[in-house]
């Protein structure tokens, strides 16, 4: 079978999942029976940095319903780091602990756990528990930690530095001093959250007679959790099984990161004897999940009398947050600067900083959107500077779609030189200024700029790693009821895996899809896997689901020919039944394939020539990762007064390569789309100065309803990833990842006549007024 | 976030309600709508030891009353019902409009009018809405009834002229006199947020244009919802011409003294508060205008 | 007034048809009575102060968020949840709209909007964007980025207004 050629891949297959999701059938992990389990809930660190002095849970203890208070000290036999998941030689690490005995680092750390009869006493008896704290000096920014003489994080380290990080490529320096034209920026992008709308959560069940334990995470990874509980637990692997529930409620990257009270809750299960479930309020979210975003850029661009990009330089501020949880989301900062453009000098420095807060980690566009607002933000610059269409300007500098492979000359976080392995940039450009009808739009802003409104347009182009290794894996078996069951590791949280990898697989069975069934995100069910994150899964899960496919369509047909006594190439499939081409008559079922080759009769031979156990699997690795691209358009209306914002129009081109469902694909694109309109305009968990949060409510904390979120001109481009043979990339991240910039492009260029800079994301109301009102004070200056 | 431990009262009357109160005083809390004090219980920011459920005190407070000289809204009202409500919303424009502003539907299906007054909330639409209507607030106790002006009633953030043994039992509205125009204006980051300035406007247009009996309170730049004296008096027996409306945003902006927090700046709400009233008198006087004209063709 | 005595209240609601009588604590919200107490989880809890809309269900016809009320205030009501939309199998409509639109992904905003939606299409039909958009904004996606959500409302509304009245907006509650 060659791809494309059936019926399933490519189309907009309705989604499995939706009937039970819409009948209130999900079972999400806090929908689970698990009868007789007990609530744990966490009380937390209340300072940005204190050392527990004293800890007292008497009157939580004895708190009628409550089972059991344990502070840190008390559990030191799971007091092991959670390690960050990628690393660097010169990384300064500190251990964050599940649940730390002696010294807490950010508001919201957990300090000590109850576990009660109900969530309702559990957080009675939180409110029991005295805790004395030192409290010690605390840093709430990048620019705090790395100020002279600045408080550290960490109490025992030398600076708040964490690690820093540099890439280069040709020679920045002469390139900067011989460019004919400088301009330099400075831009800030805050936190933001992921915000699943169904939080974290956590059960676990131990069963003494088999000395395992049961765990039901909303984790994105399970058999990263596995392995992770494996090495502090000091368990085998066999003997914790971790499954995402069938249902989880979203992801976006905080769900893929590893904490405490993974550790603690589990293990208090088996400890206690007791089924535990916990389940992540809302409050807690604001505190303890994973964040992401806050980056400081000062980026300096050289260019010539055209235009031409000759050199950039970022340097980088990140926020990495109390603990380093991996370094992924400032390397692939690194790495995302350059975008779609010809850039023959390159050099980026990140600072990771360590701070008092939450720590951070990857969330929807992860470490993306901060890049590209920065060098975009540059390209409109450039355009003005040279009095140049900032479209014109990016189309010269594009790579073109004859250039693939394309070495941008630095590394990504994969480990492999950042190779853009297709695209075709020029393209998405054109056809997303084609659909915004661009002259037009100018000539709409010029007669409105006559009428004294402020209308602007704002353009972004990026691209995007996705798709990473180390490999994805896929099992698929011919059930014993004579169905196939695909098996896959990855977890998902609404992408409709059930969905698309039916389609996959059915398409190399050549066989309809209603006969195919999938599992997904149980380390009880297939051994080996990584995970749903960096827009991975169809580039990675898609090929191994498609092979593994293909294997079992030859072991159905060899068994079939031998059960028929023909040739395997004789056959063909027809609904259930496997038939004999010229004569469709003699034909054996699934359900009799499964009968005679997995079921057997208990001593009875096997006919000659059948393979036994009709199962195969496979695991796919990619050379390196695959890149998809995007560009953007936005026309604004700009209220100079007030800083109201109204997005007029919003057109976006997104490149993926092939699609398996393209409704759903839509559907991730429109979804990222939103989640960068919020933190475009919306969404900050502010902090202050001590590491206190300050929006921790969804009354101050923003998320975009349908009301902020403008409709969408969608269009794709299929160039297909060489990398492996769906040809597929990812799709969950690239609608987040240019909208802050667009946007800010168009606020800026709607305030051009009052000269203000947009330097901030999110550009909230009353950033954007008072960016009109300081009016000329903060433009680029030529250096 | 589930709420602590509290004794839940029912009364089946006003009288069973009110003794409750003067019962547990300070330790009680009134439950109507909820749309305020449930989030702050599930949040645990306070302790309450008695929560008293006014909703099956009767059905006349679910009811409201009109007649041709006064609007009266019971204490079980909910907000939705007045907005639903064509003649309620044609007896009092203003609140209409900006019943609209106030959060979500599901939010307005359970929160009523009086409960939101007596949160008061400094940022809230409907406080603000009554502070430039006629409107005369019932508190009631075990004892006896008061009745309090709306000038007295809003005191500081969160406080009212309300006892802790007292309940808001309705608040009267006198209709607009003839020839009144109203507006309501707010700015919120988004549709359904608490406003970061937001501006109730009532004035009298003579047959010349010329103002009368302006009043203007903002919302979210002090302590309660503020009245504008210094730009009434400003507007008041002008033609709101350039030169007058020219002069709005910086007297208004002179009148408060907002404090900034996380959303907004005290400058930037400074600012707001001027821009908001000019165009929300800029409006009136369009409103007026049209009105004469329809009234003189 | 609901009965009280040392176990707790003593509550009788109708939910989705059928009749229930429970004791429940003073501070048991309706969103966990529901959940918990008749094992009704198709509502679901995503803020639970009253902003995200995920536990939104219809009370004595009108939609409100089940986090924001006591399970002890809904003595003698009558409650629709997401589990009373289809009948059986067949989907509502508007939940077959939202099928067809891919108004969902994960779904655990789902049923919020679809009890949101639910009851403002009883009230009034919504015949265009802005409108579909006002009635949306008090329900929280993260997933969909409310393109399909949008769809959905106009495609439902649209349908209902072709059916004799009160089609399309569930099958068993009307209005009251």
């Amino acid at each position: 079978m060659t791809l494309g050629s059936g019926k399933f891949i490519g189309t907009g297959m309705t989604r499995r999942e939706d009937h039970r999701l819409l009948t209130g059938k999900g079972r999400y992990l806090d929908d689970l029976d698990l009868p007789d389990a007990a609530a744990a809930a966490f009380l937390r660190s209340p300072h940005a940095h204190a050392r527990i002095a004293r800890f007292d849970a008497t009157e939580a203890r004895a708190l009628p319903g409550v089972l059991a208070v344990f502070s840190g000290a008390d559990l030191m036999e799971i007091q092991k780091p959670l390690a960050p998941k990628v690393l660097h030689p010169e990384l300064k690490d500190f251990p964050r602990l599940p649940m730390p005995p002696v010294e807490v680092h950010y508001v919201g750390e957990p300090v000590a756990v109850v576990i009660a009869d109900s969530r309702y006493v559990a957080e009675d008896a939180l409110e029991l528990i005295d805790v004395d704290y030192d409290v010690l000096p605390a840093v709430a920014s990048t620019a705090a930690a790395l100020a002279e003489g600045a408080p550290l994080a960490h109490a025992d380290a030398e600076s708040n530095v964490a690690v820093r990080l540099r890439q280069r490529s040709g020679a920045p320096e002469e390139a900067l001093r011989t460019a004919p034209h400088r301009l330099s920026g400075e831009f800030q992008i805050m936190r933001g959250g992921g915000h699943s709308m169904e939080p974290r959560a956590v059960a676990a069940r131990f069963e003494p007679a088999t000395g395992q334990v049961t765990i039901w995470d909303t984790t994105q990874s399970p058999h990263y959790a596995r392995q992770q509980l494996s090495v502090i637990y000091d368990m085998p692997e066999d003997d914790i099984r971790v499954i995402a529930p069938p249902d989880v409620g979203g992801g976006f990257g905080p769900k893929a990161q590893f904490y405490g009270e993974e550790v603690v809750v589990p293990w208090l299960a088996i400890k206690l004897g007791r089924a535990i479930k916990w389940v992540e309020d809302r409050q807690e979210n604001f505190v303890s999940a994973m964040m992401e975003r806050s980056q400081t850029h000062r980026i300096e661009v050289g260019f010539d009398d055209e235009g031409l990009l000759i050199v950039v330089r970022d340097i980088i501020e990140h926020d990495q947050g109390a603990y380093c949880a991996g370094l992924q989301v400032p390397s692939i900062t690194t790495s995302t600067v350059p975008g779609p453009y010809r850039i023959p000098n390159i050099q980026t420095e990140l600072y990771a900083c360590y701070t008092n807060m939450v720590p951070t980690s990857s969330v929807r566009g992860a470490g993306r959107p901060q890049a590209v607002f920065a060098m975009e933000r540059m390209m409109d610059r450039i355009a003005e500077y040279l009095g140049l269409d900032p479209a014109e300007v990016r189309s010269r500098n594009l790579i073109q779609a004859d250039e693939f492979p394309y070495q941008v000359g630095i590394m990504f976080r994969d480990g492999s030189p950042l190779t853009y392995d297709s695209g075709d940039f020029p393209a998405l450009l054109n056809g997303t200024l084609g659909r915004l009808d661009y002259p037009a739009a100018r000539a709409e802003q010029e007669k409105a700029r006559a009428e004294g409104r402020y209308v602007g347009i704002g353009i972004a182009v990026y691209v995007e790693g996705c798709g990473l290794g180390p490999y994805e894996g896929a099992k698929v078996r011919l059930t014993n009821q004579g169905k196939i069951l695909v098996t896959m590791a990855a977890a998902g949280q609404g992408q409709g895996y059930e969905t698309v990898y039916a389609q996959v697989a059915a398409d190399a069975l050549e066989l309809d899809m209603a006969n195919v069934v999938v599992t997904t995100g149980d380390t009880g069910r297939i051994p080996f896997g990584q995970g749903t994150f960096a827009s991975r899964i169809t580039a990675t899960a898609g090929p191994a689901v498609f092979d593994a496919a293909l294997q079992m369509r030859e072991r159905l047909l060899d068994t079939a020919s031998r059960m028929i006594g023909c040739d395997p190439g004789d056959l063909s499939f027809a609904e259930d039944r496997v038939c004999l081409n010229s004569d469709p008559g003699k034909s054996v079922s699934l359900l009799d394939i499964a009968r005679t080759a997995n079921i057997g009769k208990h001593g009875i031979t096997l006919t000659k020539g059948i393979k036994p156990g009709i199962e195969t699997v496979s695991y796919f690795a990619p050379a390196r990762a695959a890149y998809a691209s995007g560009a953007h358009a936005a026309v604004v209306e700009v209220d100079p007064e007030t800083g109201g914002v109204q997005i007029l129009r919003y057109v976006i081109g997104h490149d993926c390569g092939n699609v398996i469902n393209p409704r759903l694909v839509d559907g991730q694109v429109l979804g990222g789309f939103a989640h960068g309109v919020g933190n475009a305009m919306y969404e900050e968990p502010v902090y202050d100065a001590d590491g206190q949060p300050q929006a921790t409510s969804y009354l101050d904390y923003s998320l975009v309803s349908a009301a902020e979120v403008p409709p969408v001109e969608l269009f794709h481009l299929h160039t297909p990833s060489p990398l492996n043979p769906l040809g597929a990339k990812g799709a969950g991240e690239g609608g987040t990842i240019p909208a802050p910039a667009a946007i800010a492009n168009a606020i800026e260029d709607a305030l051009r006549p009052l000269g203000a800079r947009i330097n901030y994301a999110p550009m909230t109301p009353a950033r954007v007024a008072d960016a009109a009102f300081a009016g000329t004070t903060e433009k680029s200056q030529p250096c | 976030m589930k709420p602590g431990r509290f004794s839940y009262h029912a009364p089946g009357s006003l009288p069973e309600a009110l003794d409750l109160l003067a019962e547990y005083g300070d330790e009680a809390k009134v439950l109507a709508g909820g749309q305020s004090l449930m989030p702050v219980l599930n949040f645990r920011l306070a302790q309450i030891e008695h929560l008293v459920d006014i909703n099956r005190i009767g059905a006349e407070y679910a009811t409201p009353r009109a007649d041709a000289t006064t609007v009266t809204i019971p204490a079980l009202v909910r907000q939705r019902q007045v907005e639903r409500s064509a003649e309620l919303t044609g007896a009092l424009p203003l609140l209409g409009e900006a019943l609209h502003q106030v959060a979500h539907p599901q939010i307005r299906n359970r929160g009523t009018i009086c409960g939101s007054l007596a949160h008061a909330d400094p940022a809230a639409e409907l406080p603000t809405v009554m502070s430039v209507l006629d409107s005369t607030f019932t508190l009631a106790s075990t004892r006896g009834t008061r009745s309090v002006e709306v000038a007295d009633f809003f005191q500081f953030y969160f406080t009212t002229a309300l006892e802790p043994d007292e309940l808001l039992v309705e608040v009267s509205i006198e209709r607009p006199a003839p020839g009144t125009v109203t507006v309501f204006r707010e700015f919120a980051t988004r549709r359904g947020d608490f406003a970061l300035a937001g501006v109730a406007l009532s004035a009298r247009f003579d047959d010349a244009g010329t103002v009368t009996d302006c009043r203007i309170a903002v919302a979210g730049v002090a302590a309660t919802p503020h009245r504008l004296t210094g730009v009434e008096n400003l507007v008041n027996g002008t033609t709101l011409g350039a030169d007058v409306l020219g002069e709005v945003a910086a007297t208004a902006r002179a009148e408060v003294d907002p404090t900034g927090d996380i959303h907004a700046g005290a400058d930037y709400r400074r600012r707001l508060t001027g821009v908001l009233v000019t165009r929300a008198l800029t409006d009136a006087a369009g409103q007026a205008s049209t009105e004469r004209e329809v009234s003189h063709a | 007034m609901p009965d009280r005595t040392e176990d707790g209240h003593h509550i009788t609601v109708t939910v989705n048809g059928t009749g229930y009588r429970r004791v429940v604590d003073d501070r048991l919200t309706l969103a966990d009575f529901l959940r918990e107490r008749l094992r009704l989880t198709g509502t679901h809890l995503g803020c639970e102060h009253g902003v995200c809309g995920a536990c939104t269900v219809i009370v004595d016809g009108a939609a409100v968020r089940s986090c924001l009320m006591l399970a002890a205030q809904a003595d003698g009501t009558e409650i629709e949840t997401v589990e009373g939309l289809a009948d059986g199998p067949e989907l509502s409509p508007l939940q077959r709209a939202f099928q067809e639109n891919y108004a969902l992904q994960c779904g655990f905003c789902t049923s919020g909007f679809l009890m949101s939606v639910t009851a403002a299409l009883r009230e009034q039909p919504i015949r265009d964007e802005a409108h579909a958009r006002d009635v949306l904004s008090g329900n929280i996606c993260r997933c969909t980025g409310y393109t399909g959500l949008v769809r959905a409302v106009l495609e439902a509304s649209a349908a209902a207004e072709q059916q004799p009245a009160g089609a399309g907006v569930g099958p068993k509650e009307q209005a009251k």
